[in-house]
């Protein structure tokens, strides 16, 4: 076990190579000159001279790359260009708001979506099956910045049961911090539970059509036994497997969500980065994001092997 | 003592939209205590719904709509779903086909032969225990505590049929319906489970619904015989009478169909050259990688065949003997690891694809499934001409070839223009064959060509292949798992296990006198011997 | 997905002839309400609009319905009215509004076209050429490990934004499930009996690609195309929304609720108009990419 974990974590490094290698080739494969575009439309040629020697971008290519590899490395993100402090520490301040925003969505949708998607597999074609679907596909298509405004009308502004926007600390009270991530974890938690819903559905169907399920019926089980001891152990697999893939999802719509709350995070920071064309602190973050989007994969890749006694470590 | 199963006029109706109204019509069948009887018939013959339809597992939209079915005298058209599944495991039980999909992936064998313990029983945990390991040695599985804590991918095909049987048979039913539930298995294994089968009947009483299409399964063990077309019953009663004494044309087409274990007499054929050779032909897999364990399999070791103009050779042998892997490196759809594969003396196992070009057209190739091998959207003709045109000749000509060849497997020179799906497995076979004689091959290779034919048509299609084999004087290298099949076209065969030749020689030879024990088992093990002998 | 499914998936193409179609709603409805909206884009000029880009401080910050005036290019004033109030800019909302769908149709139809087009061309590749398999997939692994908006967001960030570049950023992160998908039909069919047949009839690879292969990955496209064009829609907007996308005075619906931002809490309007739109045309054509797959996807309709 321990073997096959650390073989996993190993075959995680050729990815996150290429993650490296993308972020490293976008900046010096565009068309247009980064150093130009980072300097900004009113800078003269001095200054973007200035700004690419700091990103290095005069040197050759295979260089760069060594430079940049190697400093990834030892852990240096870099020097943020508008914040004027390390990548690090900017990162680190930010952390909290996201994680406290990103767990507390991941538990309510799961705990939302998987019930909702059993409930429609077990009942195909009712009512409650097609009011699932069609939220599902309502969910997938109106973008999550619509559902933040629509839910801060109604429930700040209107009802004024919940604050409009901002993060409060967990330190500074439990209560306040809660009641700042209601909203934005609804919000962020649409798409999720779409998503979620919709393939927890459609693996169970699934696999209520295998031979062991008629072989389960042939023994005396009721639908309920059947459901619980032979379907649900055998669709886990691929609805943990959802679960890991819209963390893809859930990490686009932190960006998204972050701004529209002006949640102090990571997403916010991302915006800012964006806007002021800081590009250390848009590498670093990306490479921060995959790299949590790999391991939360990996996460569930080495769970597969105690839900399922078919694969081997 | 009275009938345990007593089906009367049962009619099972299909959903609107189907290609006939009735799944099964008016059929009636009774099942004795300690009885096997046997539903037989080929498919779409309705024999597997009869058998759905008694133990209630009939897919939600086809409806049984008159008729009865009385299990020990319990009426079972109007128990309710609650009686229905007190009695499914407890009362009847049934095993299946695939016993690899049967069984559930994620569960122990020991949890699933328990469960029916727990769904209908209040006995204690130490007493399920103890049945299912009583249950489990019944069925003759080796090490019982091993078995009982082994997920089915870690067992063979056989032993999950075996873990099956000892599912259903827990609770000792008074009926067990097996549908198919050797089809999927090796003949040796086959030979196993039914002995066990049989076996368990005689010690418990228990009546036995068997369907098969198989008459030499039949024969071996069945006491009453059920045959089925087309939804119905066509006739009834003693094996020994429907066997050797069939009253309904079809039983008798269908019987008369079984190819026979004794070899055919085959025409000599000497001094005709050899066209297709191979030594010492190899085929190793290697899967893994980087960061995965390195498995080496090795599919086909040192397998040295020759086939002369106008001989068919034979390979015969289980499921992972390698005997298609040997069909696949002749027809180069893979690479050969080592070793040569030749066509008159032309060496093509090593020659890059843009080389062999020029030899594929000298060997051609039939598969197995016959709604597979042709492409669905392409007319017969766009299919046919694709090798010649290919191959330097006139869309005219190719065309004009076509038409002839189809004369030749007896099909209307008009399906040119039609498309695969409008014609049935044996046709699209025919059209198989007639594509692979465009290019005029001097090697035609069968891999299991006939398998998946219902056996009135494999008849038919294996006196096409001796017919062309002749006209063309083709080498044939046929590839099944069938004896019987191997016995009625091959000149000479090649017994292969575990990727390896253990013997060859003339077909009436190693059918006389097999000399390898392998051989010896395989040829013991095919059910039924007498079947197909007289006719 | 099985092998037999992709030989099906044509027989139900030919099956999905027009009349057949015609009388399904949930394809019907989404395609009309699309077409309505591809013919407002074209016909923008002439519904009533005026120039959506046209600011006017005397009037800023309307509410819908209000009647006020506009400076025609002559420089005389008209009487004109705003139907859906102005924004902090004074610009008419509702001219943006129905200007915005020609960006939100345009994005959305060619990064379908470029994402299938390329991951066709890609995955046909990897699919048939061995050695190259590792290589592109392995590529395409760290590409999908990127969260696709935070790389759409990074490649918009890296060029001067404008229509092009905001196509391309959304193109690239769709690219791998194009690729993965049509891979897996790839591999799957070419162990197919009929490709097999089709080797040994000694047809050149290219050919056998074009002839055999390829037609079994148009119907799966035609699906994954729809659902790539609606998530290019939502992305366009998420982007312009947060101010990195196309340029703040072209008229795109995420651009119009970017400005409507600051006022939200008085104005509401300013998004409530542009929401609606994003969110109506994005649910039309995911709706008819599940009608479409459930068509066209044996595998999935089989399951009674």
């Amino acid at each position: 076990m321990f073997g096959y974990i650390l073989r996993r974590l190993v075959s995680t490094i050729p990815v996150m190579f290429i993650v490296a290698l993308i972020v490293f080739l976008m900046l010096r494969l565009t068309p247009s000159d980064p150093a130009a575009i980072i300097a900004g439309d009113n800078a003269n040629a001095q200054q973007v001279e200035m700004i690419r020697q700091q990103l290095g971008l005069d040197k050759p290519l295979l260089v760069q790359l060594w430079v940049w590899l190697s400093s990834l490395l030892h852990g240096n993100l870099g020097e943020s260009f508008f914040f004027k402090k390390s990548v690090t520490s900017l990162i680190a301040d930010r952390i909290e708001p996201t994680l406290a925003l990103a767990a507390f969505t991941l538990v309510i949708a799961v705990a939302i979506a998987v019930p909702l998607g059993i409930f429609a597999a077990m009942r195909r074609g009712s009512l409650l099956d097609r009011i699932v679907m069609g939220f599902s596909v309502m969910g997938f298509s109106v973008p999550a910045f619509v559902i933040g405004y629509a839910l801060i009308y109604v429930f700040a502004i209107k009802l004024q049961w919940l604050p409009v926007q901002g993060y409060s600390r967990i330190a500074n009270g439990f209560e306040p911090w809660l009641r700042s991530l209601i909203l934005p974890s609804l919000t962020l938690a649409v798409i999720y539970v779409a998503l979620l819903a919709r393939m927890t559905r459609t693996s169970l169907l699934e696999v209520l059509g295998e031979d062991y399920i008629r072989t389960a019926y042939s023994r005396g089980l009721t639908p309920l036994q059947v459901l619980v001891r032979h379907a649900l152990p055998n669709a886990a697999v691929p609805i943990i497997t959802v679960v890991g893939l819209g963390v893809a999802l859930l990490i686009g719509g932190v960006v998204v969500t972050e701004s529209v709350f002006a949640i102090p995070g990571i997403g916010r920071l991302t915006v800012d980065a964006v806007l002021a064309r800081d590009y250390p602190t848009i590498q670093a973050i990306i490479l921060l994001f995959s790299f949590v989007y790999v391991m939360i994969n990996l996460i569930i890749d080495v769970s597969y092997t105690l839900l399922d006694p078919r694969i081997r470590y | 003592m009275s009938d345990i199963l007593v089906v009367d006029r049962l009619t099972v109706e299909l959903p609107p939209g189907s290609d006939r109204r009735y799944a099964v019509e008016d059929v009636s069948f009774s099942v004795a205590p300690g009885e096997i009887v046997c539903v037989v018939g080929e498919s779409g013959s309705g024999k597997s719904v009869s058998s759905f339809t008694v133990m209630g597992l009939l897919p939600r939209e086809v409806k049984p709509v008159a008729g009865s079915i009385r299990l020990e005298g319990e009426d079972l058209m109007n128990a309710s779903e609650k009686r229905y599944r007190e009695l499914r495991g407890s009362r009847m039980a049934m095993i299946f086909q695939e016993p690899m999909t049967a069984l559930n992936p994620v569960k122990t064998i020991g949890d699933q032969i328990e469960e029916v313990l727990k769904v209908h029983t209040q006995m204690s945990q130490a007493e399920r225990r103890a049945r299912v390991m009583e249950t489990i040695g019944q069925v003759n599985l080796p090490d019982p505590d091993q078995i009982v804590r082994a997920y089915p991918h870690q067992l063979s095909g056989g032993q999950r049929q075996r873990a099956m049987i000892a599912g259903a048979l827990a609770l000792d039913p008074a009926l067990l319906i097996a549908d198919e539930p050797t089809t999927a298995l090796d003949v040796t294994t086959q030979a196993q489970i039914l002995q066990l089968i049989a076996e368990l009947r005689a010690r418990r009483g228990t009546g036995v619904l068997f369907i098969t299409h198989d008459f030499g399964v039949v024969a071996e063990i069945a006491h009453r015989v059920v045959v089925m077309q087309k939804g119905k019953v066509v006739e009834q009663g003693l094996a020994d009478d429907v066997l050797n004494r069939p009253q309904h044309p079809y039983t008798q087409m269908l019987i008369g169909a079984v190819p026979s274990l004794t070899p055919a007499d085959r025409k000599p054929l000497d001094g005709a050259p050899v066209v297709l050779h191979t030594k010492n032909l190899r085929k190793v897999y290697s899967s893994g990688g980087l960061f995965q364990k390195k498995r080496v399999v090795e599919a086909v070791k040192d397998v040295s065949i020759d086939i002369r103009r106008g001989e068919t050779v034979g390979i015969v042998g289980e499921s992972g003997s390698g005997k298609s892997t040997v069909a696949r490196c002749v027809a180069r759809l893979i690479d050969p690891t080592a070793g040569e594969v030749a066509i008159d003396g032309g060496d093509y196992a090593k020659l890059p694809e843009r080389a062999l070009r020029d030899h594929r057209k000298r060997m051609q190739i039939v598969f197995q499934d016959p709604y597979r091998s042709l492409n669905p959207r392409r007319t017969v003709a766009q299919s046919m001409i694709e090798a010649p045109v290919n191959f330097g000749m006139s869309q005219a000509e190719a065309m004009s070839r076509a038409g002839d060849l189809l004369d030749l497997v007896h099909l209307p020179r008009q399906s040119l223009d039609r498309f695969p799906h409008q014609f049935s497995g044996g046709q699209r076979q025919r059209i198989c064959i007639a594509r692979a004689l465009m290019p005029q091959p001097e090697v035609l290779i069968a891999d299991e060509a006939v398998s998946a034919l219902d056996v009135s048509v494999q008849a038919q299609v294996l006196k096409l292949f001796d017919e062309i084999r002749e006209k063309f004087s083709l080498a044939l290298l046929f590839i099944t798992h069938d004896l019987r099949v191997a016995a009625q076209i091959c000149d000479r065969i090649v017994v292969m296990q575990k990727g390896a030749v253990v013997e060859q020689g003339p077909t009436k030879d190693v059918f006389a006198a097999p000399k390898h024990p392998y051989t010896q088992a395989l040829f013991a093990a095919a059910p039924g011997k007498q079947i197909g002998n007289r006719i | 997905m099985s092998d037999r499914a992709y030989t099906q998936t044509f027989s139900a193409l030919a099956k999905l002839r027009i009349p057949a179609a015609a009388k399904e709603p949930a394809i019907v409805i989404p395609a009309v309400i699309l077409g309505i909206l591809a013919l407002i884009a074209i016909l923008a000029p002439w519904l009533g609009t005026i120039d959506p880009a046209l600011l006017d401080p005397t009037q800023r910050n309307k509410l819908p319905g209000f009647v006020g005036q506009i400076t025609l290019a002559d420089g005389a004033k008209a009487p004109f009215t705003f139907h859906m109030g102005t924004d902090n800019l004074g610009r008419d909302i509702y001219s943006r509004v129905v200007y915005g769908a020609r960006i939100s149709l345009v994005i959305g139809a060619m990064v379908a076209i470029v994402a299938t087009a390329l991951g066709l061309a890609i995955g046909m590749v990897a699919g048939y050429v061995r050695w190259s398999d590792g290589l592109i997939m392995r590529f395409m692994d760290g590409l999908m490990a990127i969260p696709p908006i935070l790389l759409a967001i990074a490649l918009v960030s890296l060029s001067r934004a404008g229509l092009t570049a905001v196509i391309v950023a959304i193109a690239i992160p769709e690219i791998p499930r194009v690729v993965r998908l049509v891979r897996s039909i790839v591999l799957s069919i070419r162990e197919e009996p009929y490709v097999e047949a089709a080797v040994t009839a000694g047809t050149p690879t290219p050919v056998l690609l074009f002839r055999h292969v390829l037609p079994n990955c148009i119907a799966p496209l035609i699906v994954q195309a729809t659902f790539v064009a609606a998530s290019a829609i939502l992305v366009e907007s998420i982007l312009s929304f947060l101010g990195v996308g196309i340029p703040p005075e072209v008229p795109s619906w995420g651009n119009i609720m970017s400005a409507g931002r600051q006022y939200f809490r008085i104005f509401p309007h300013n998004m409530l108009y542009p929401g609606v739109c994003i969110a109506v045309t994005v649910l039309c054509v995911n709706v008819l990419g599940d009608a479409l797959r459930d068509r066209l996807d044996p595998k999935l309709r089989k399951r009674v």
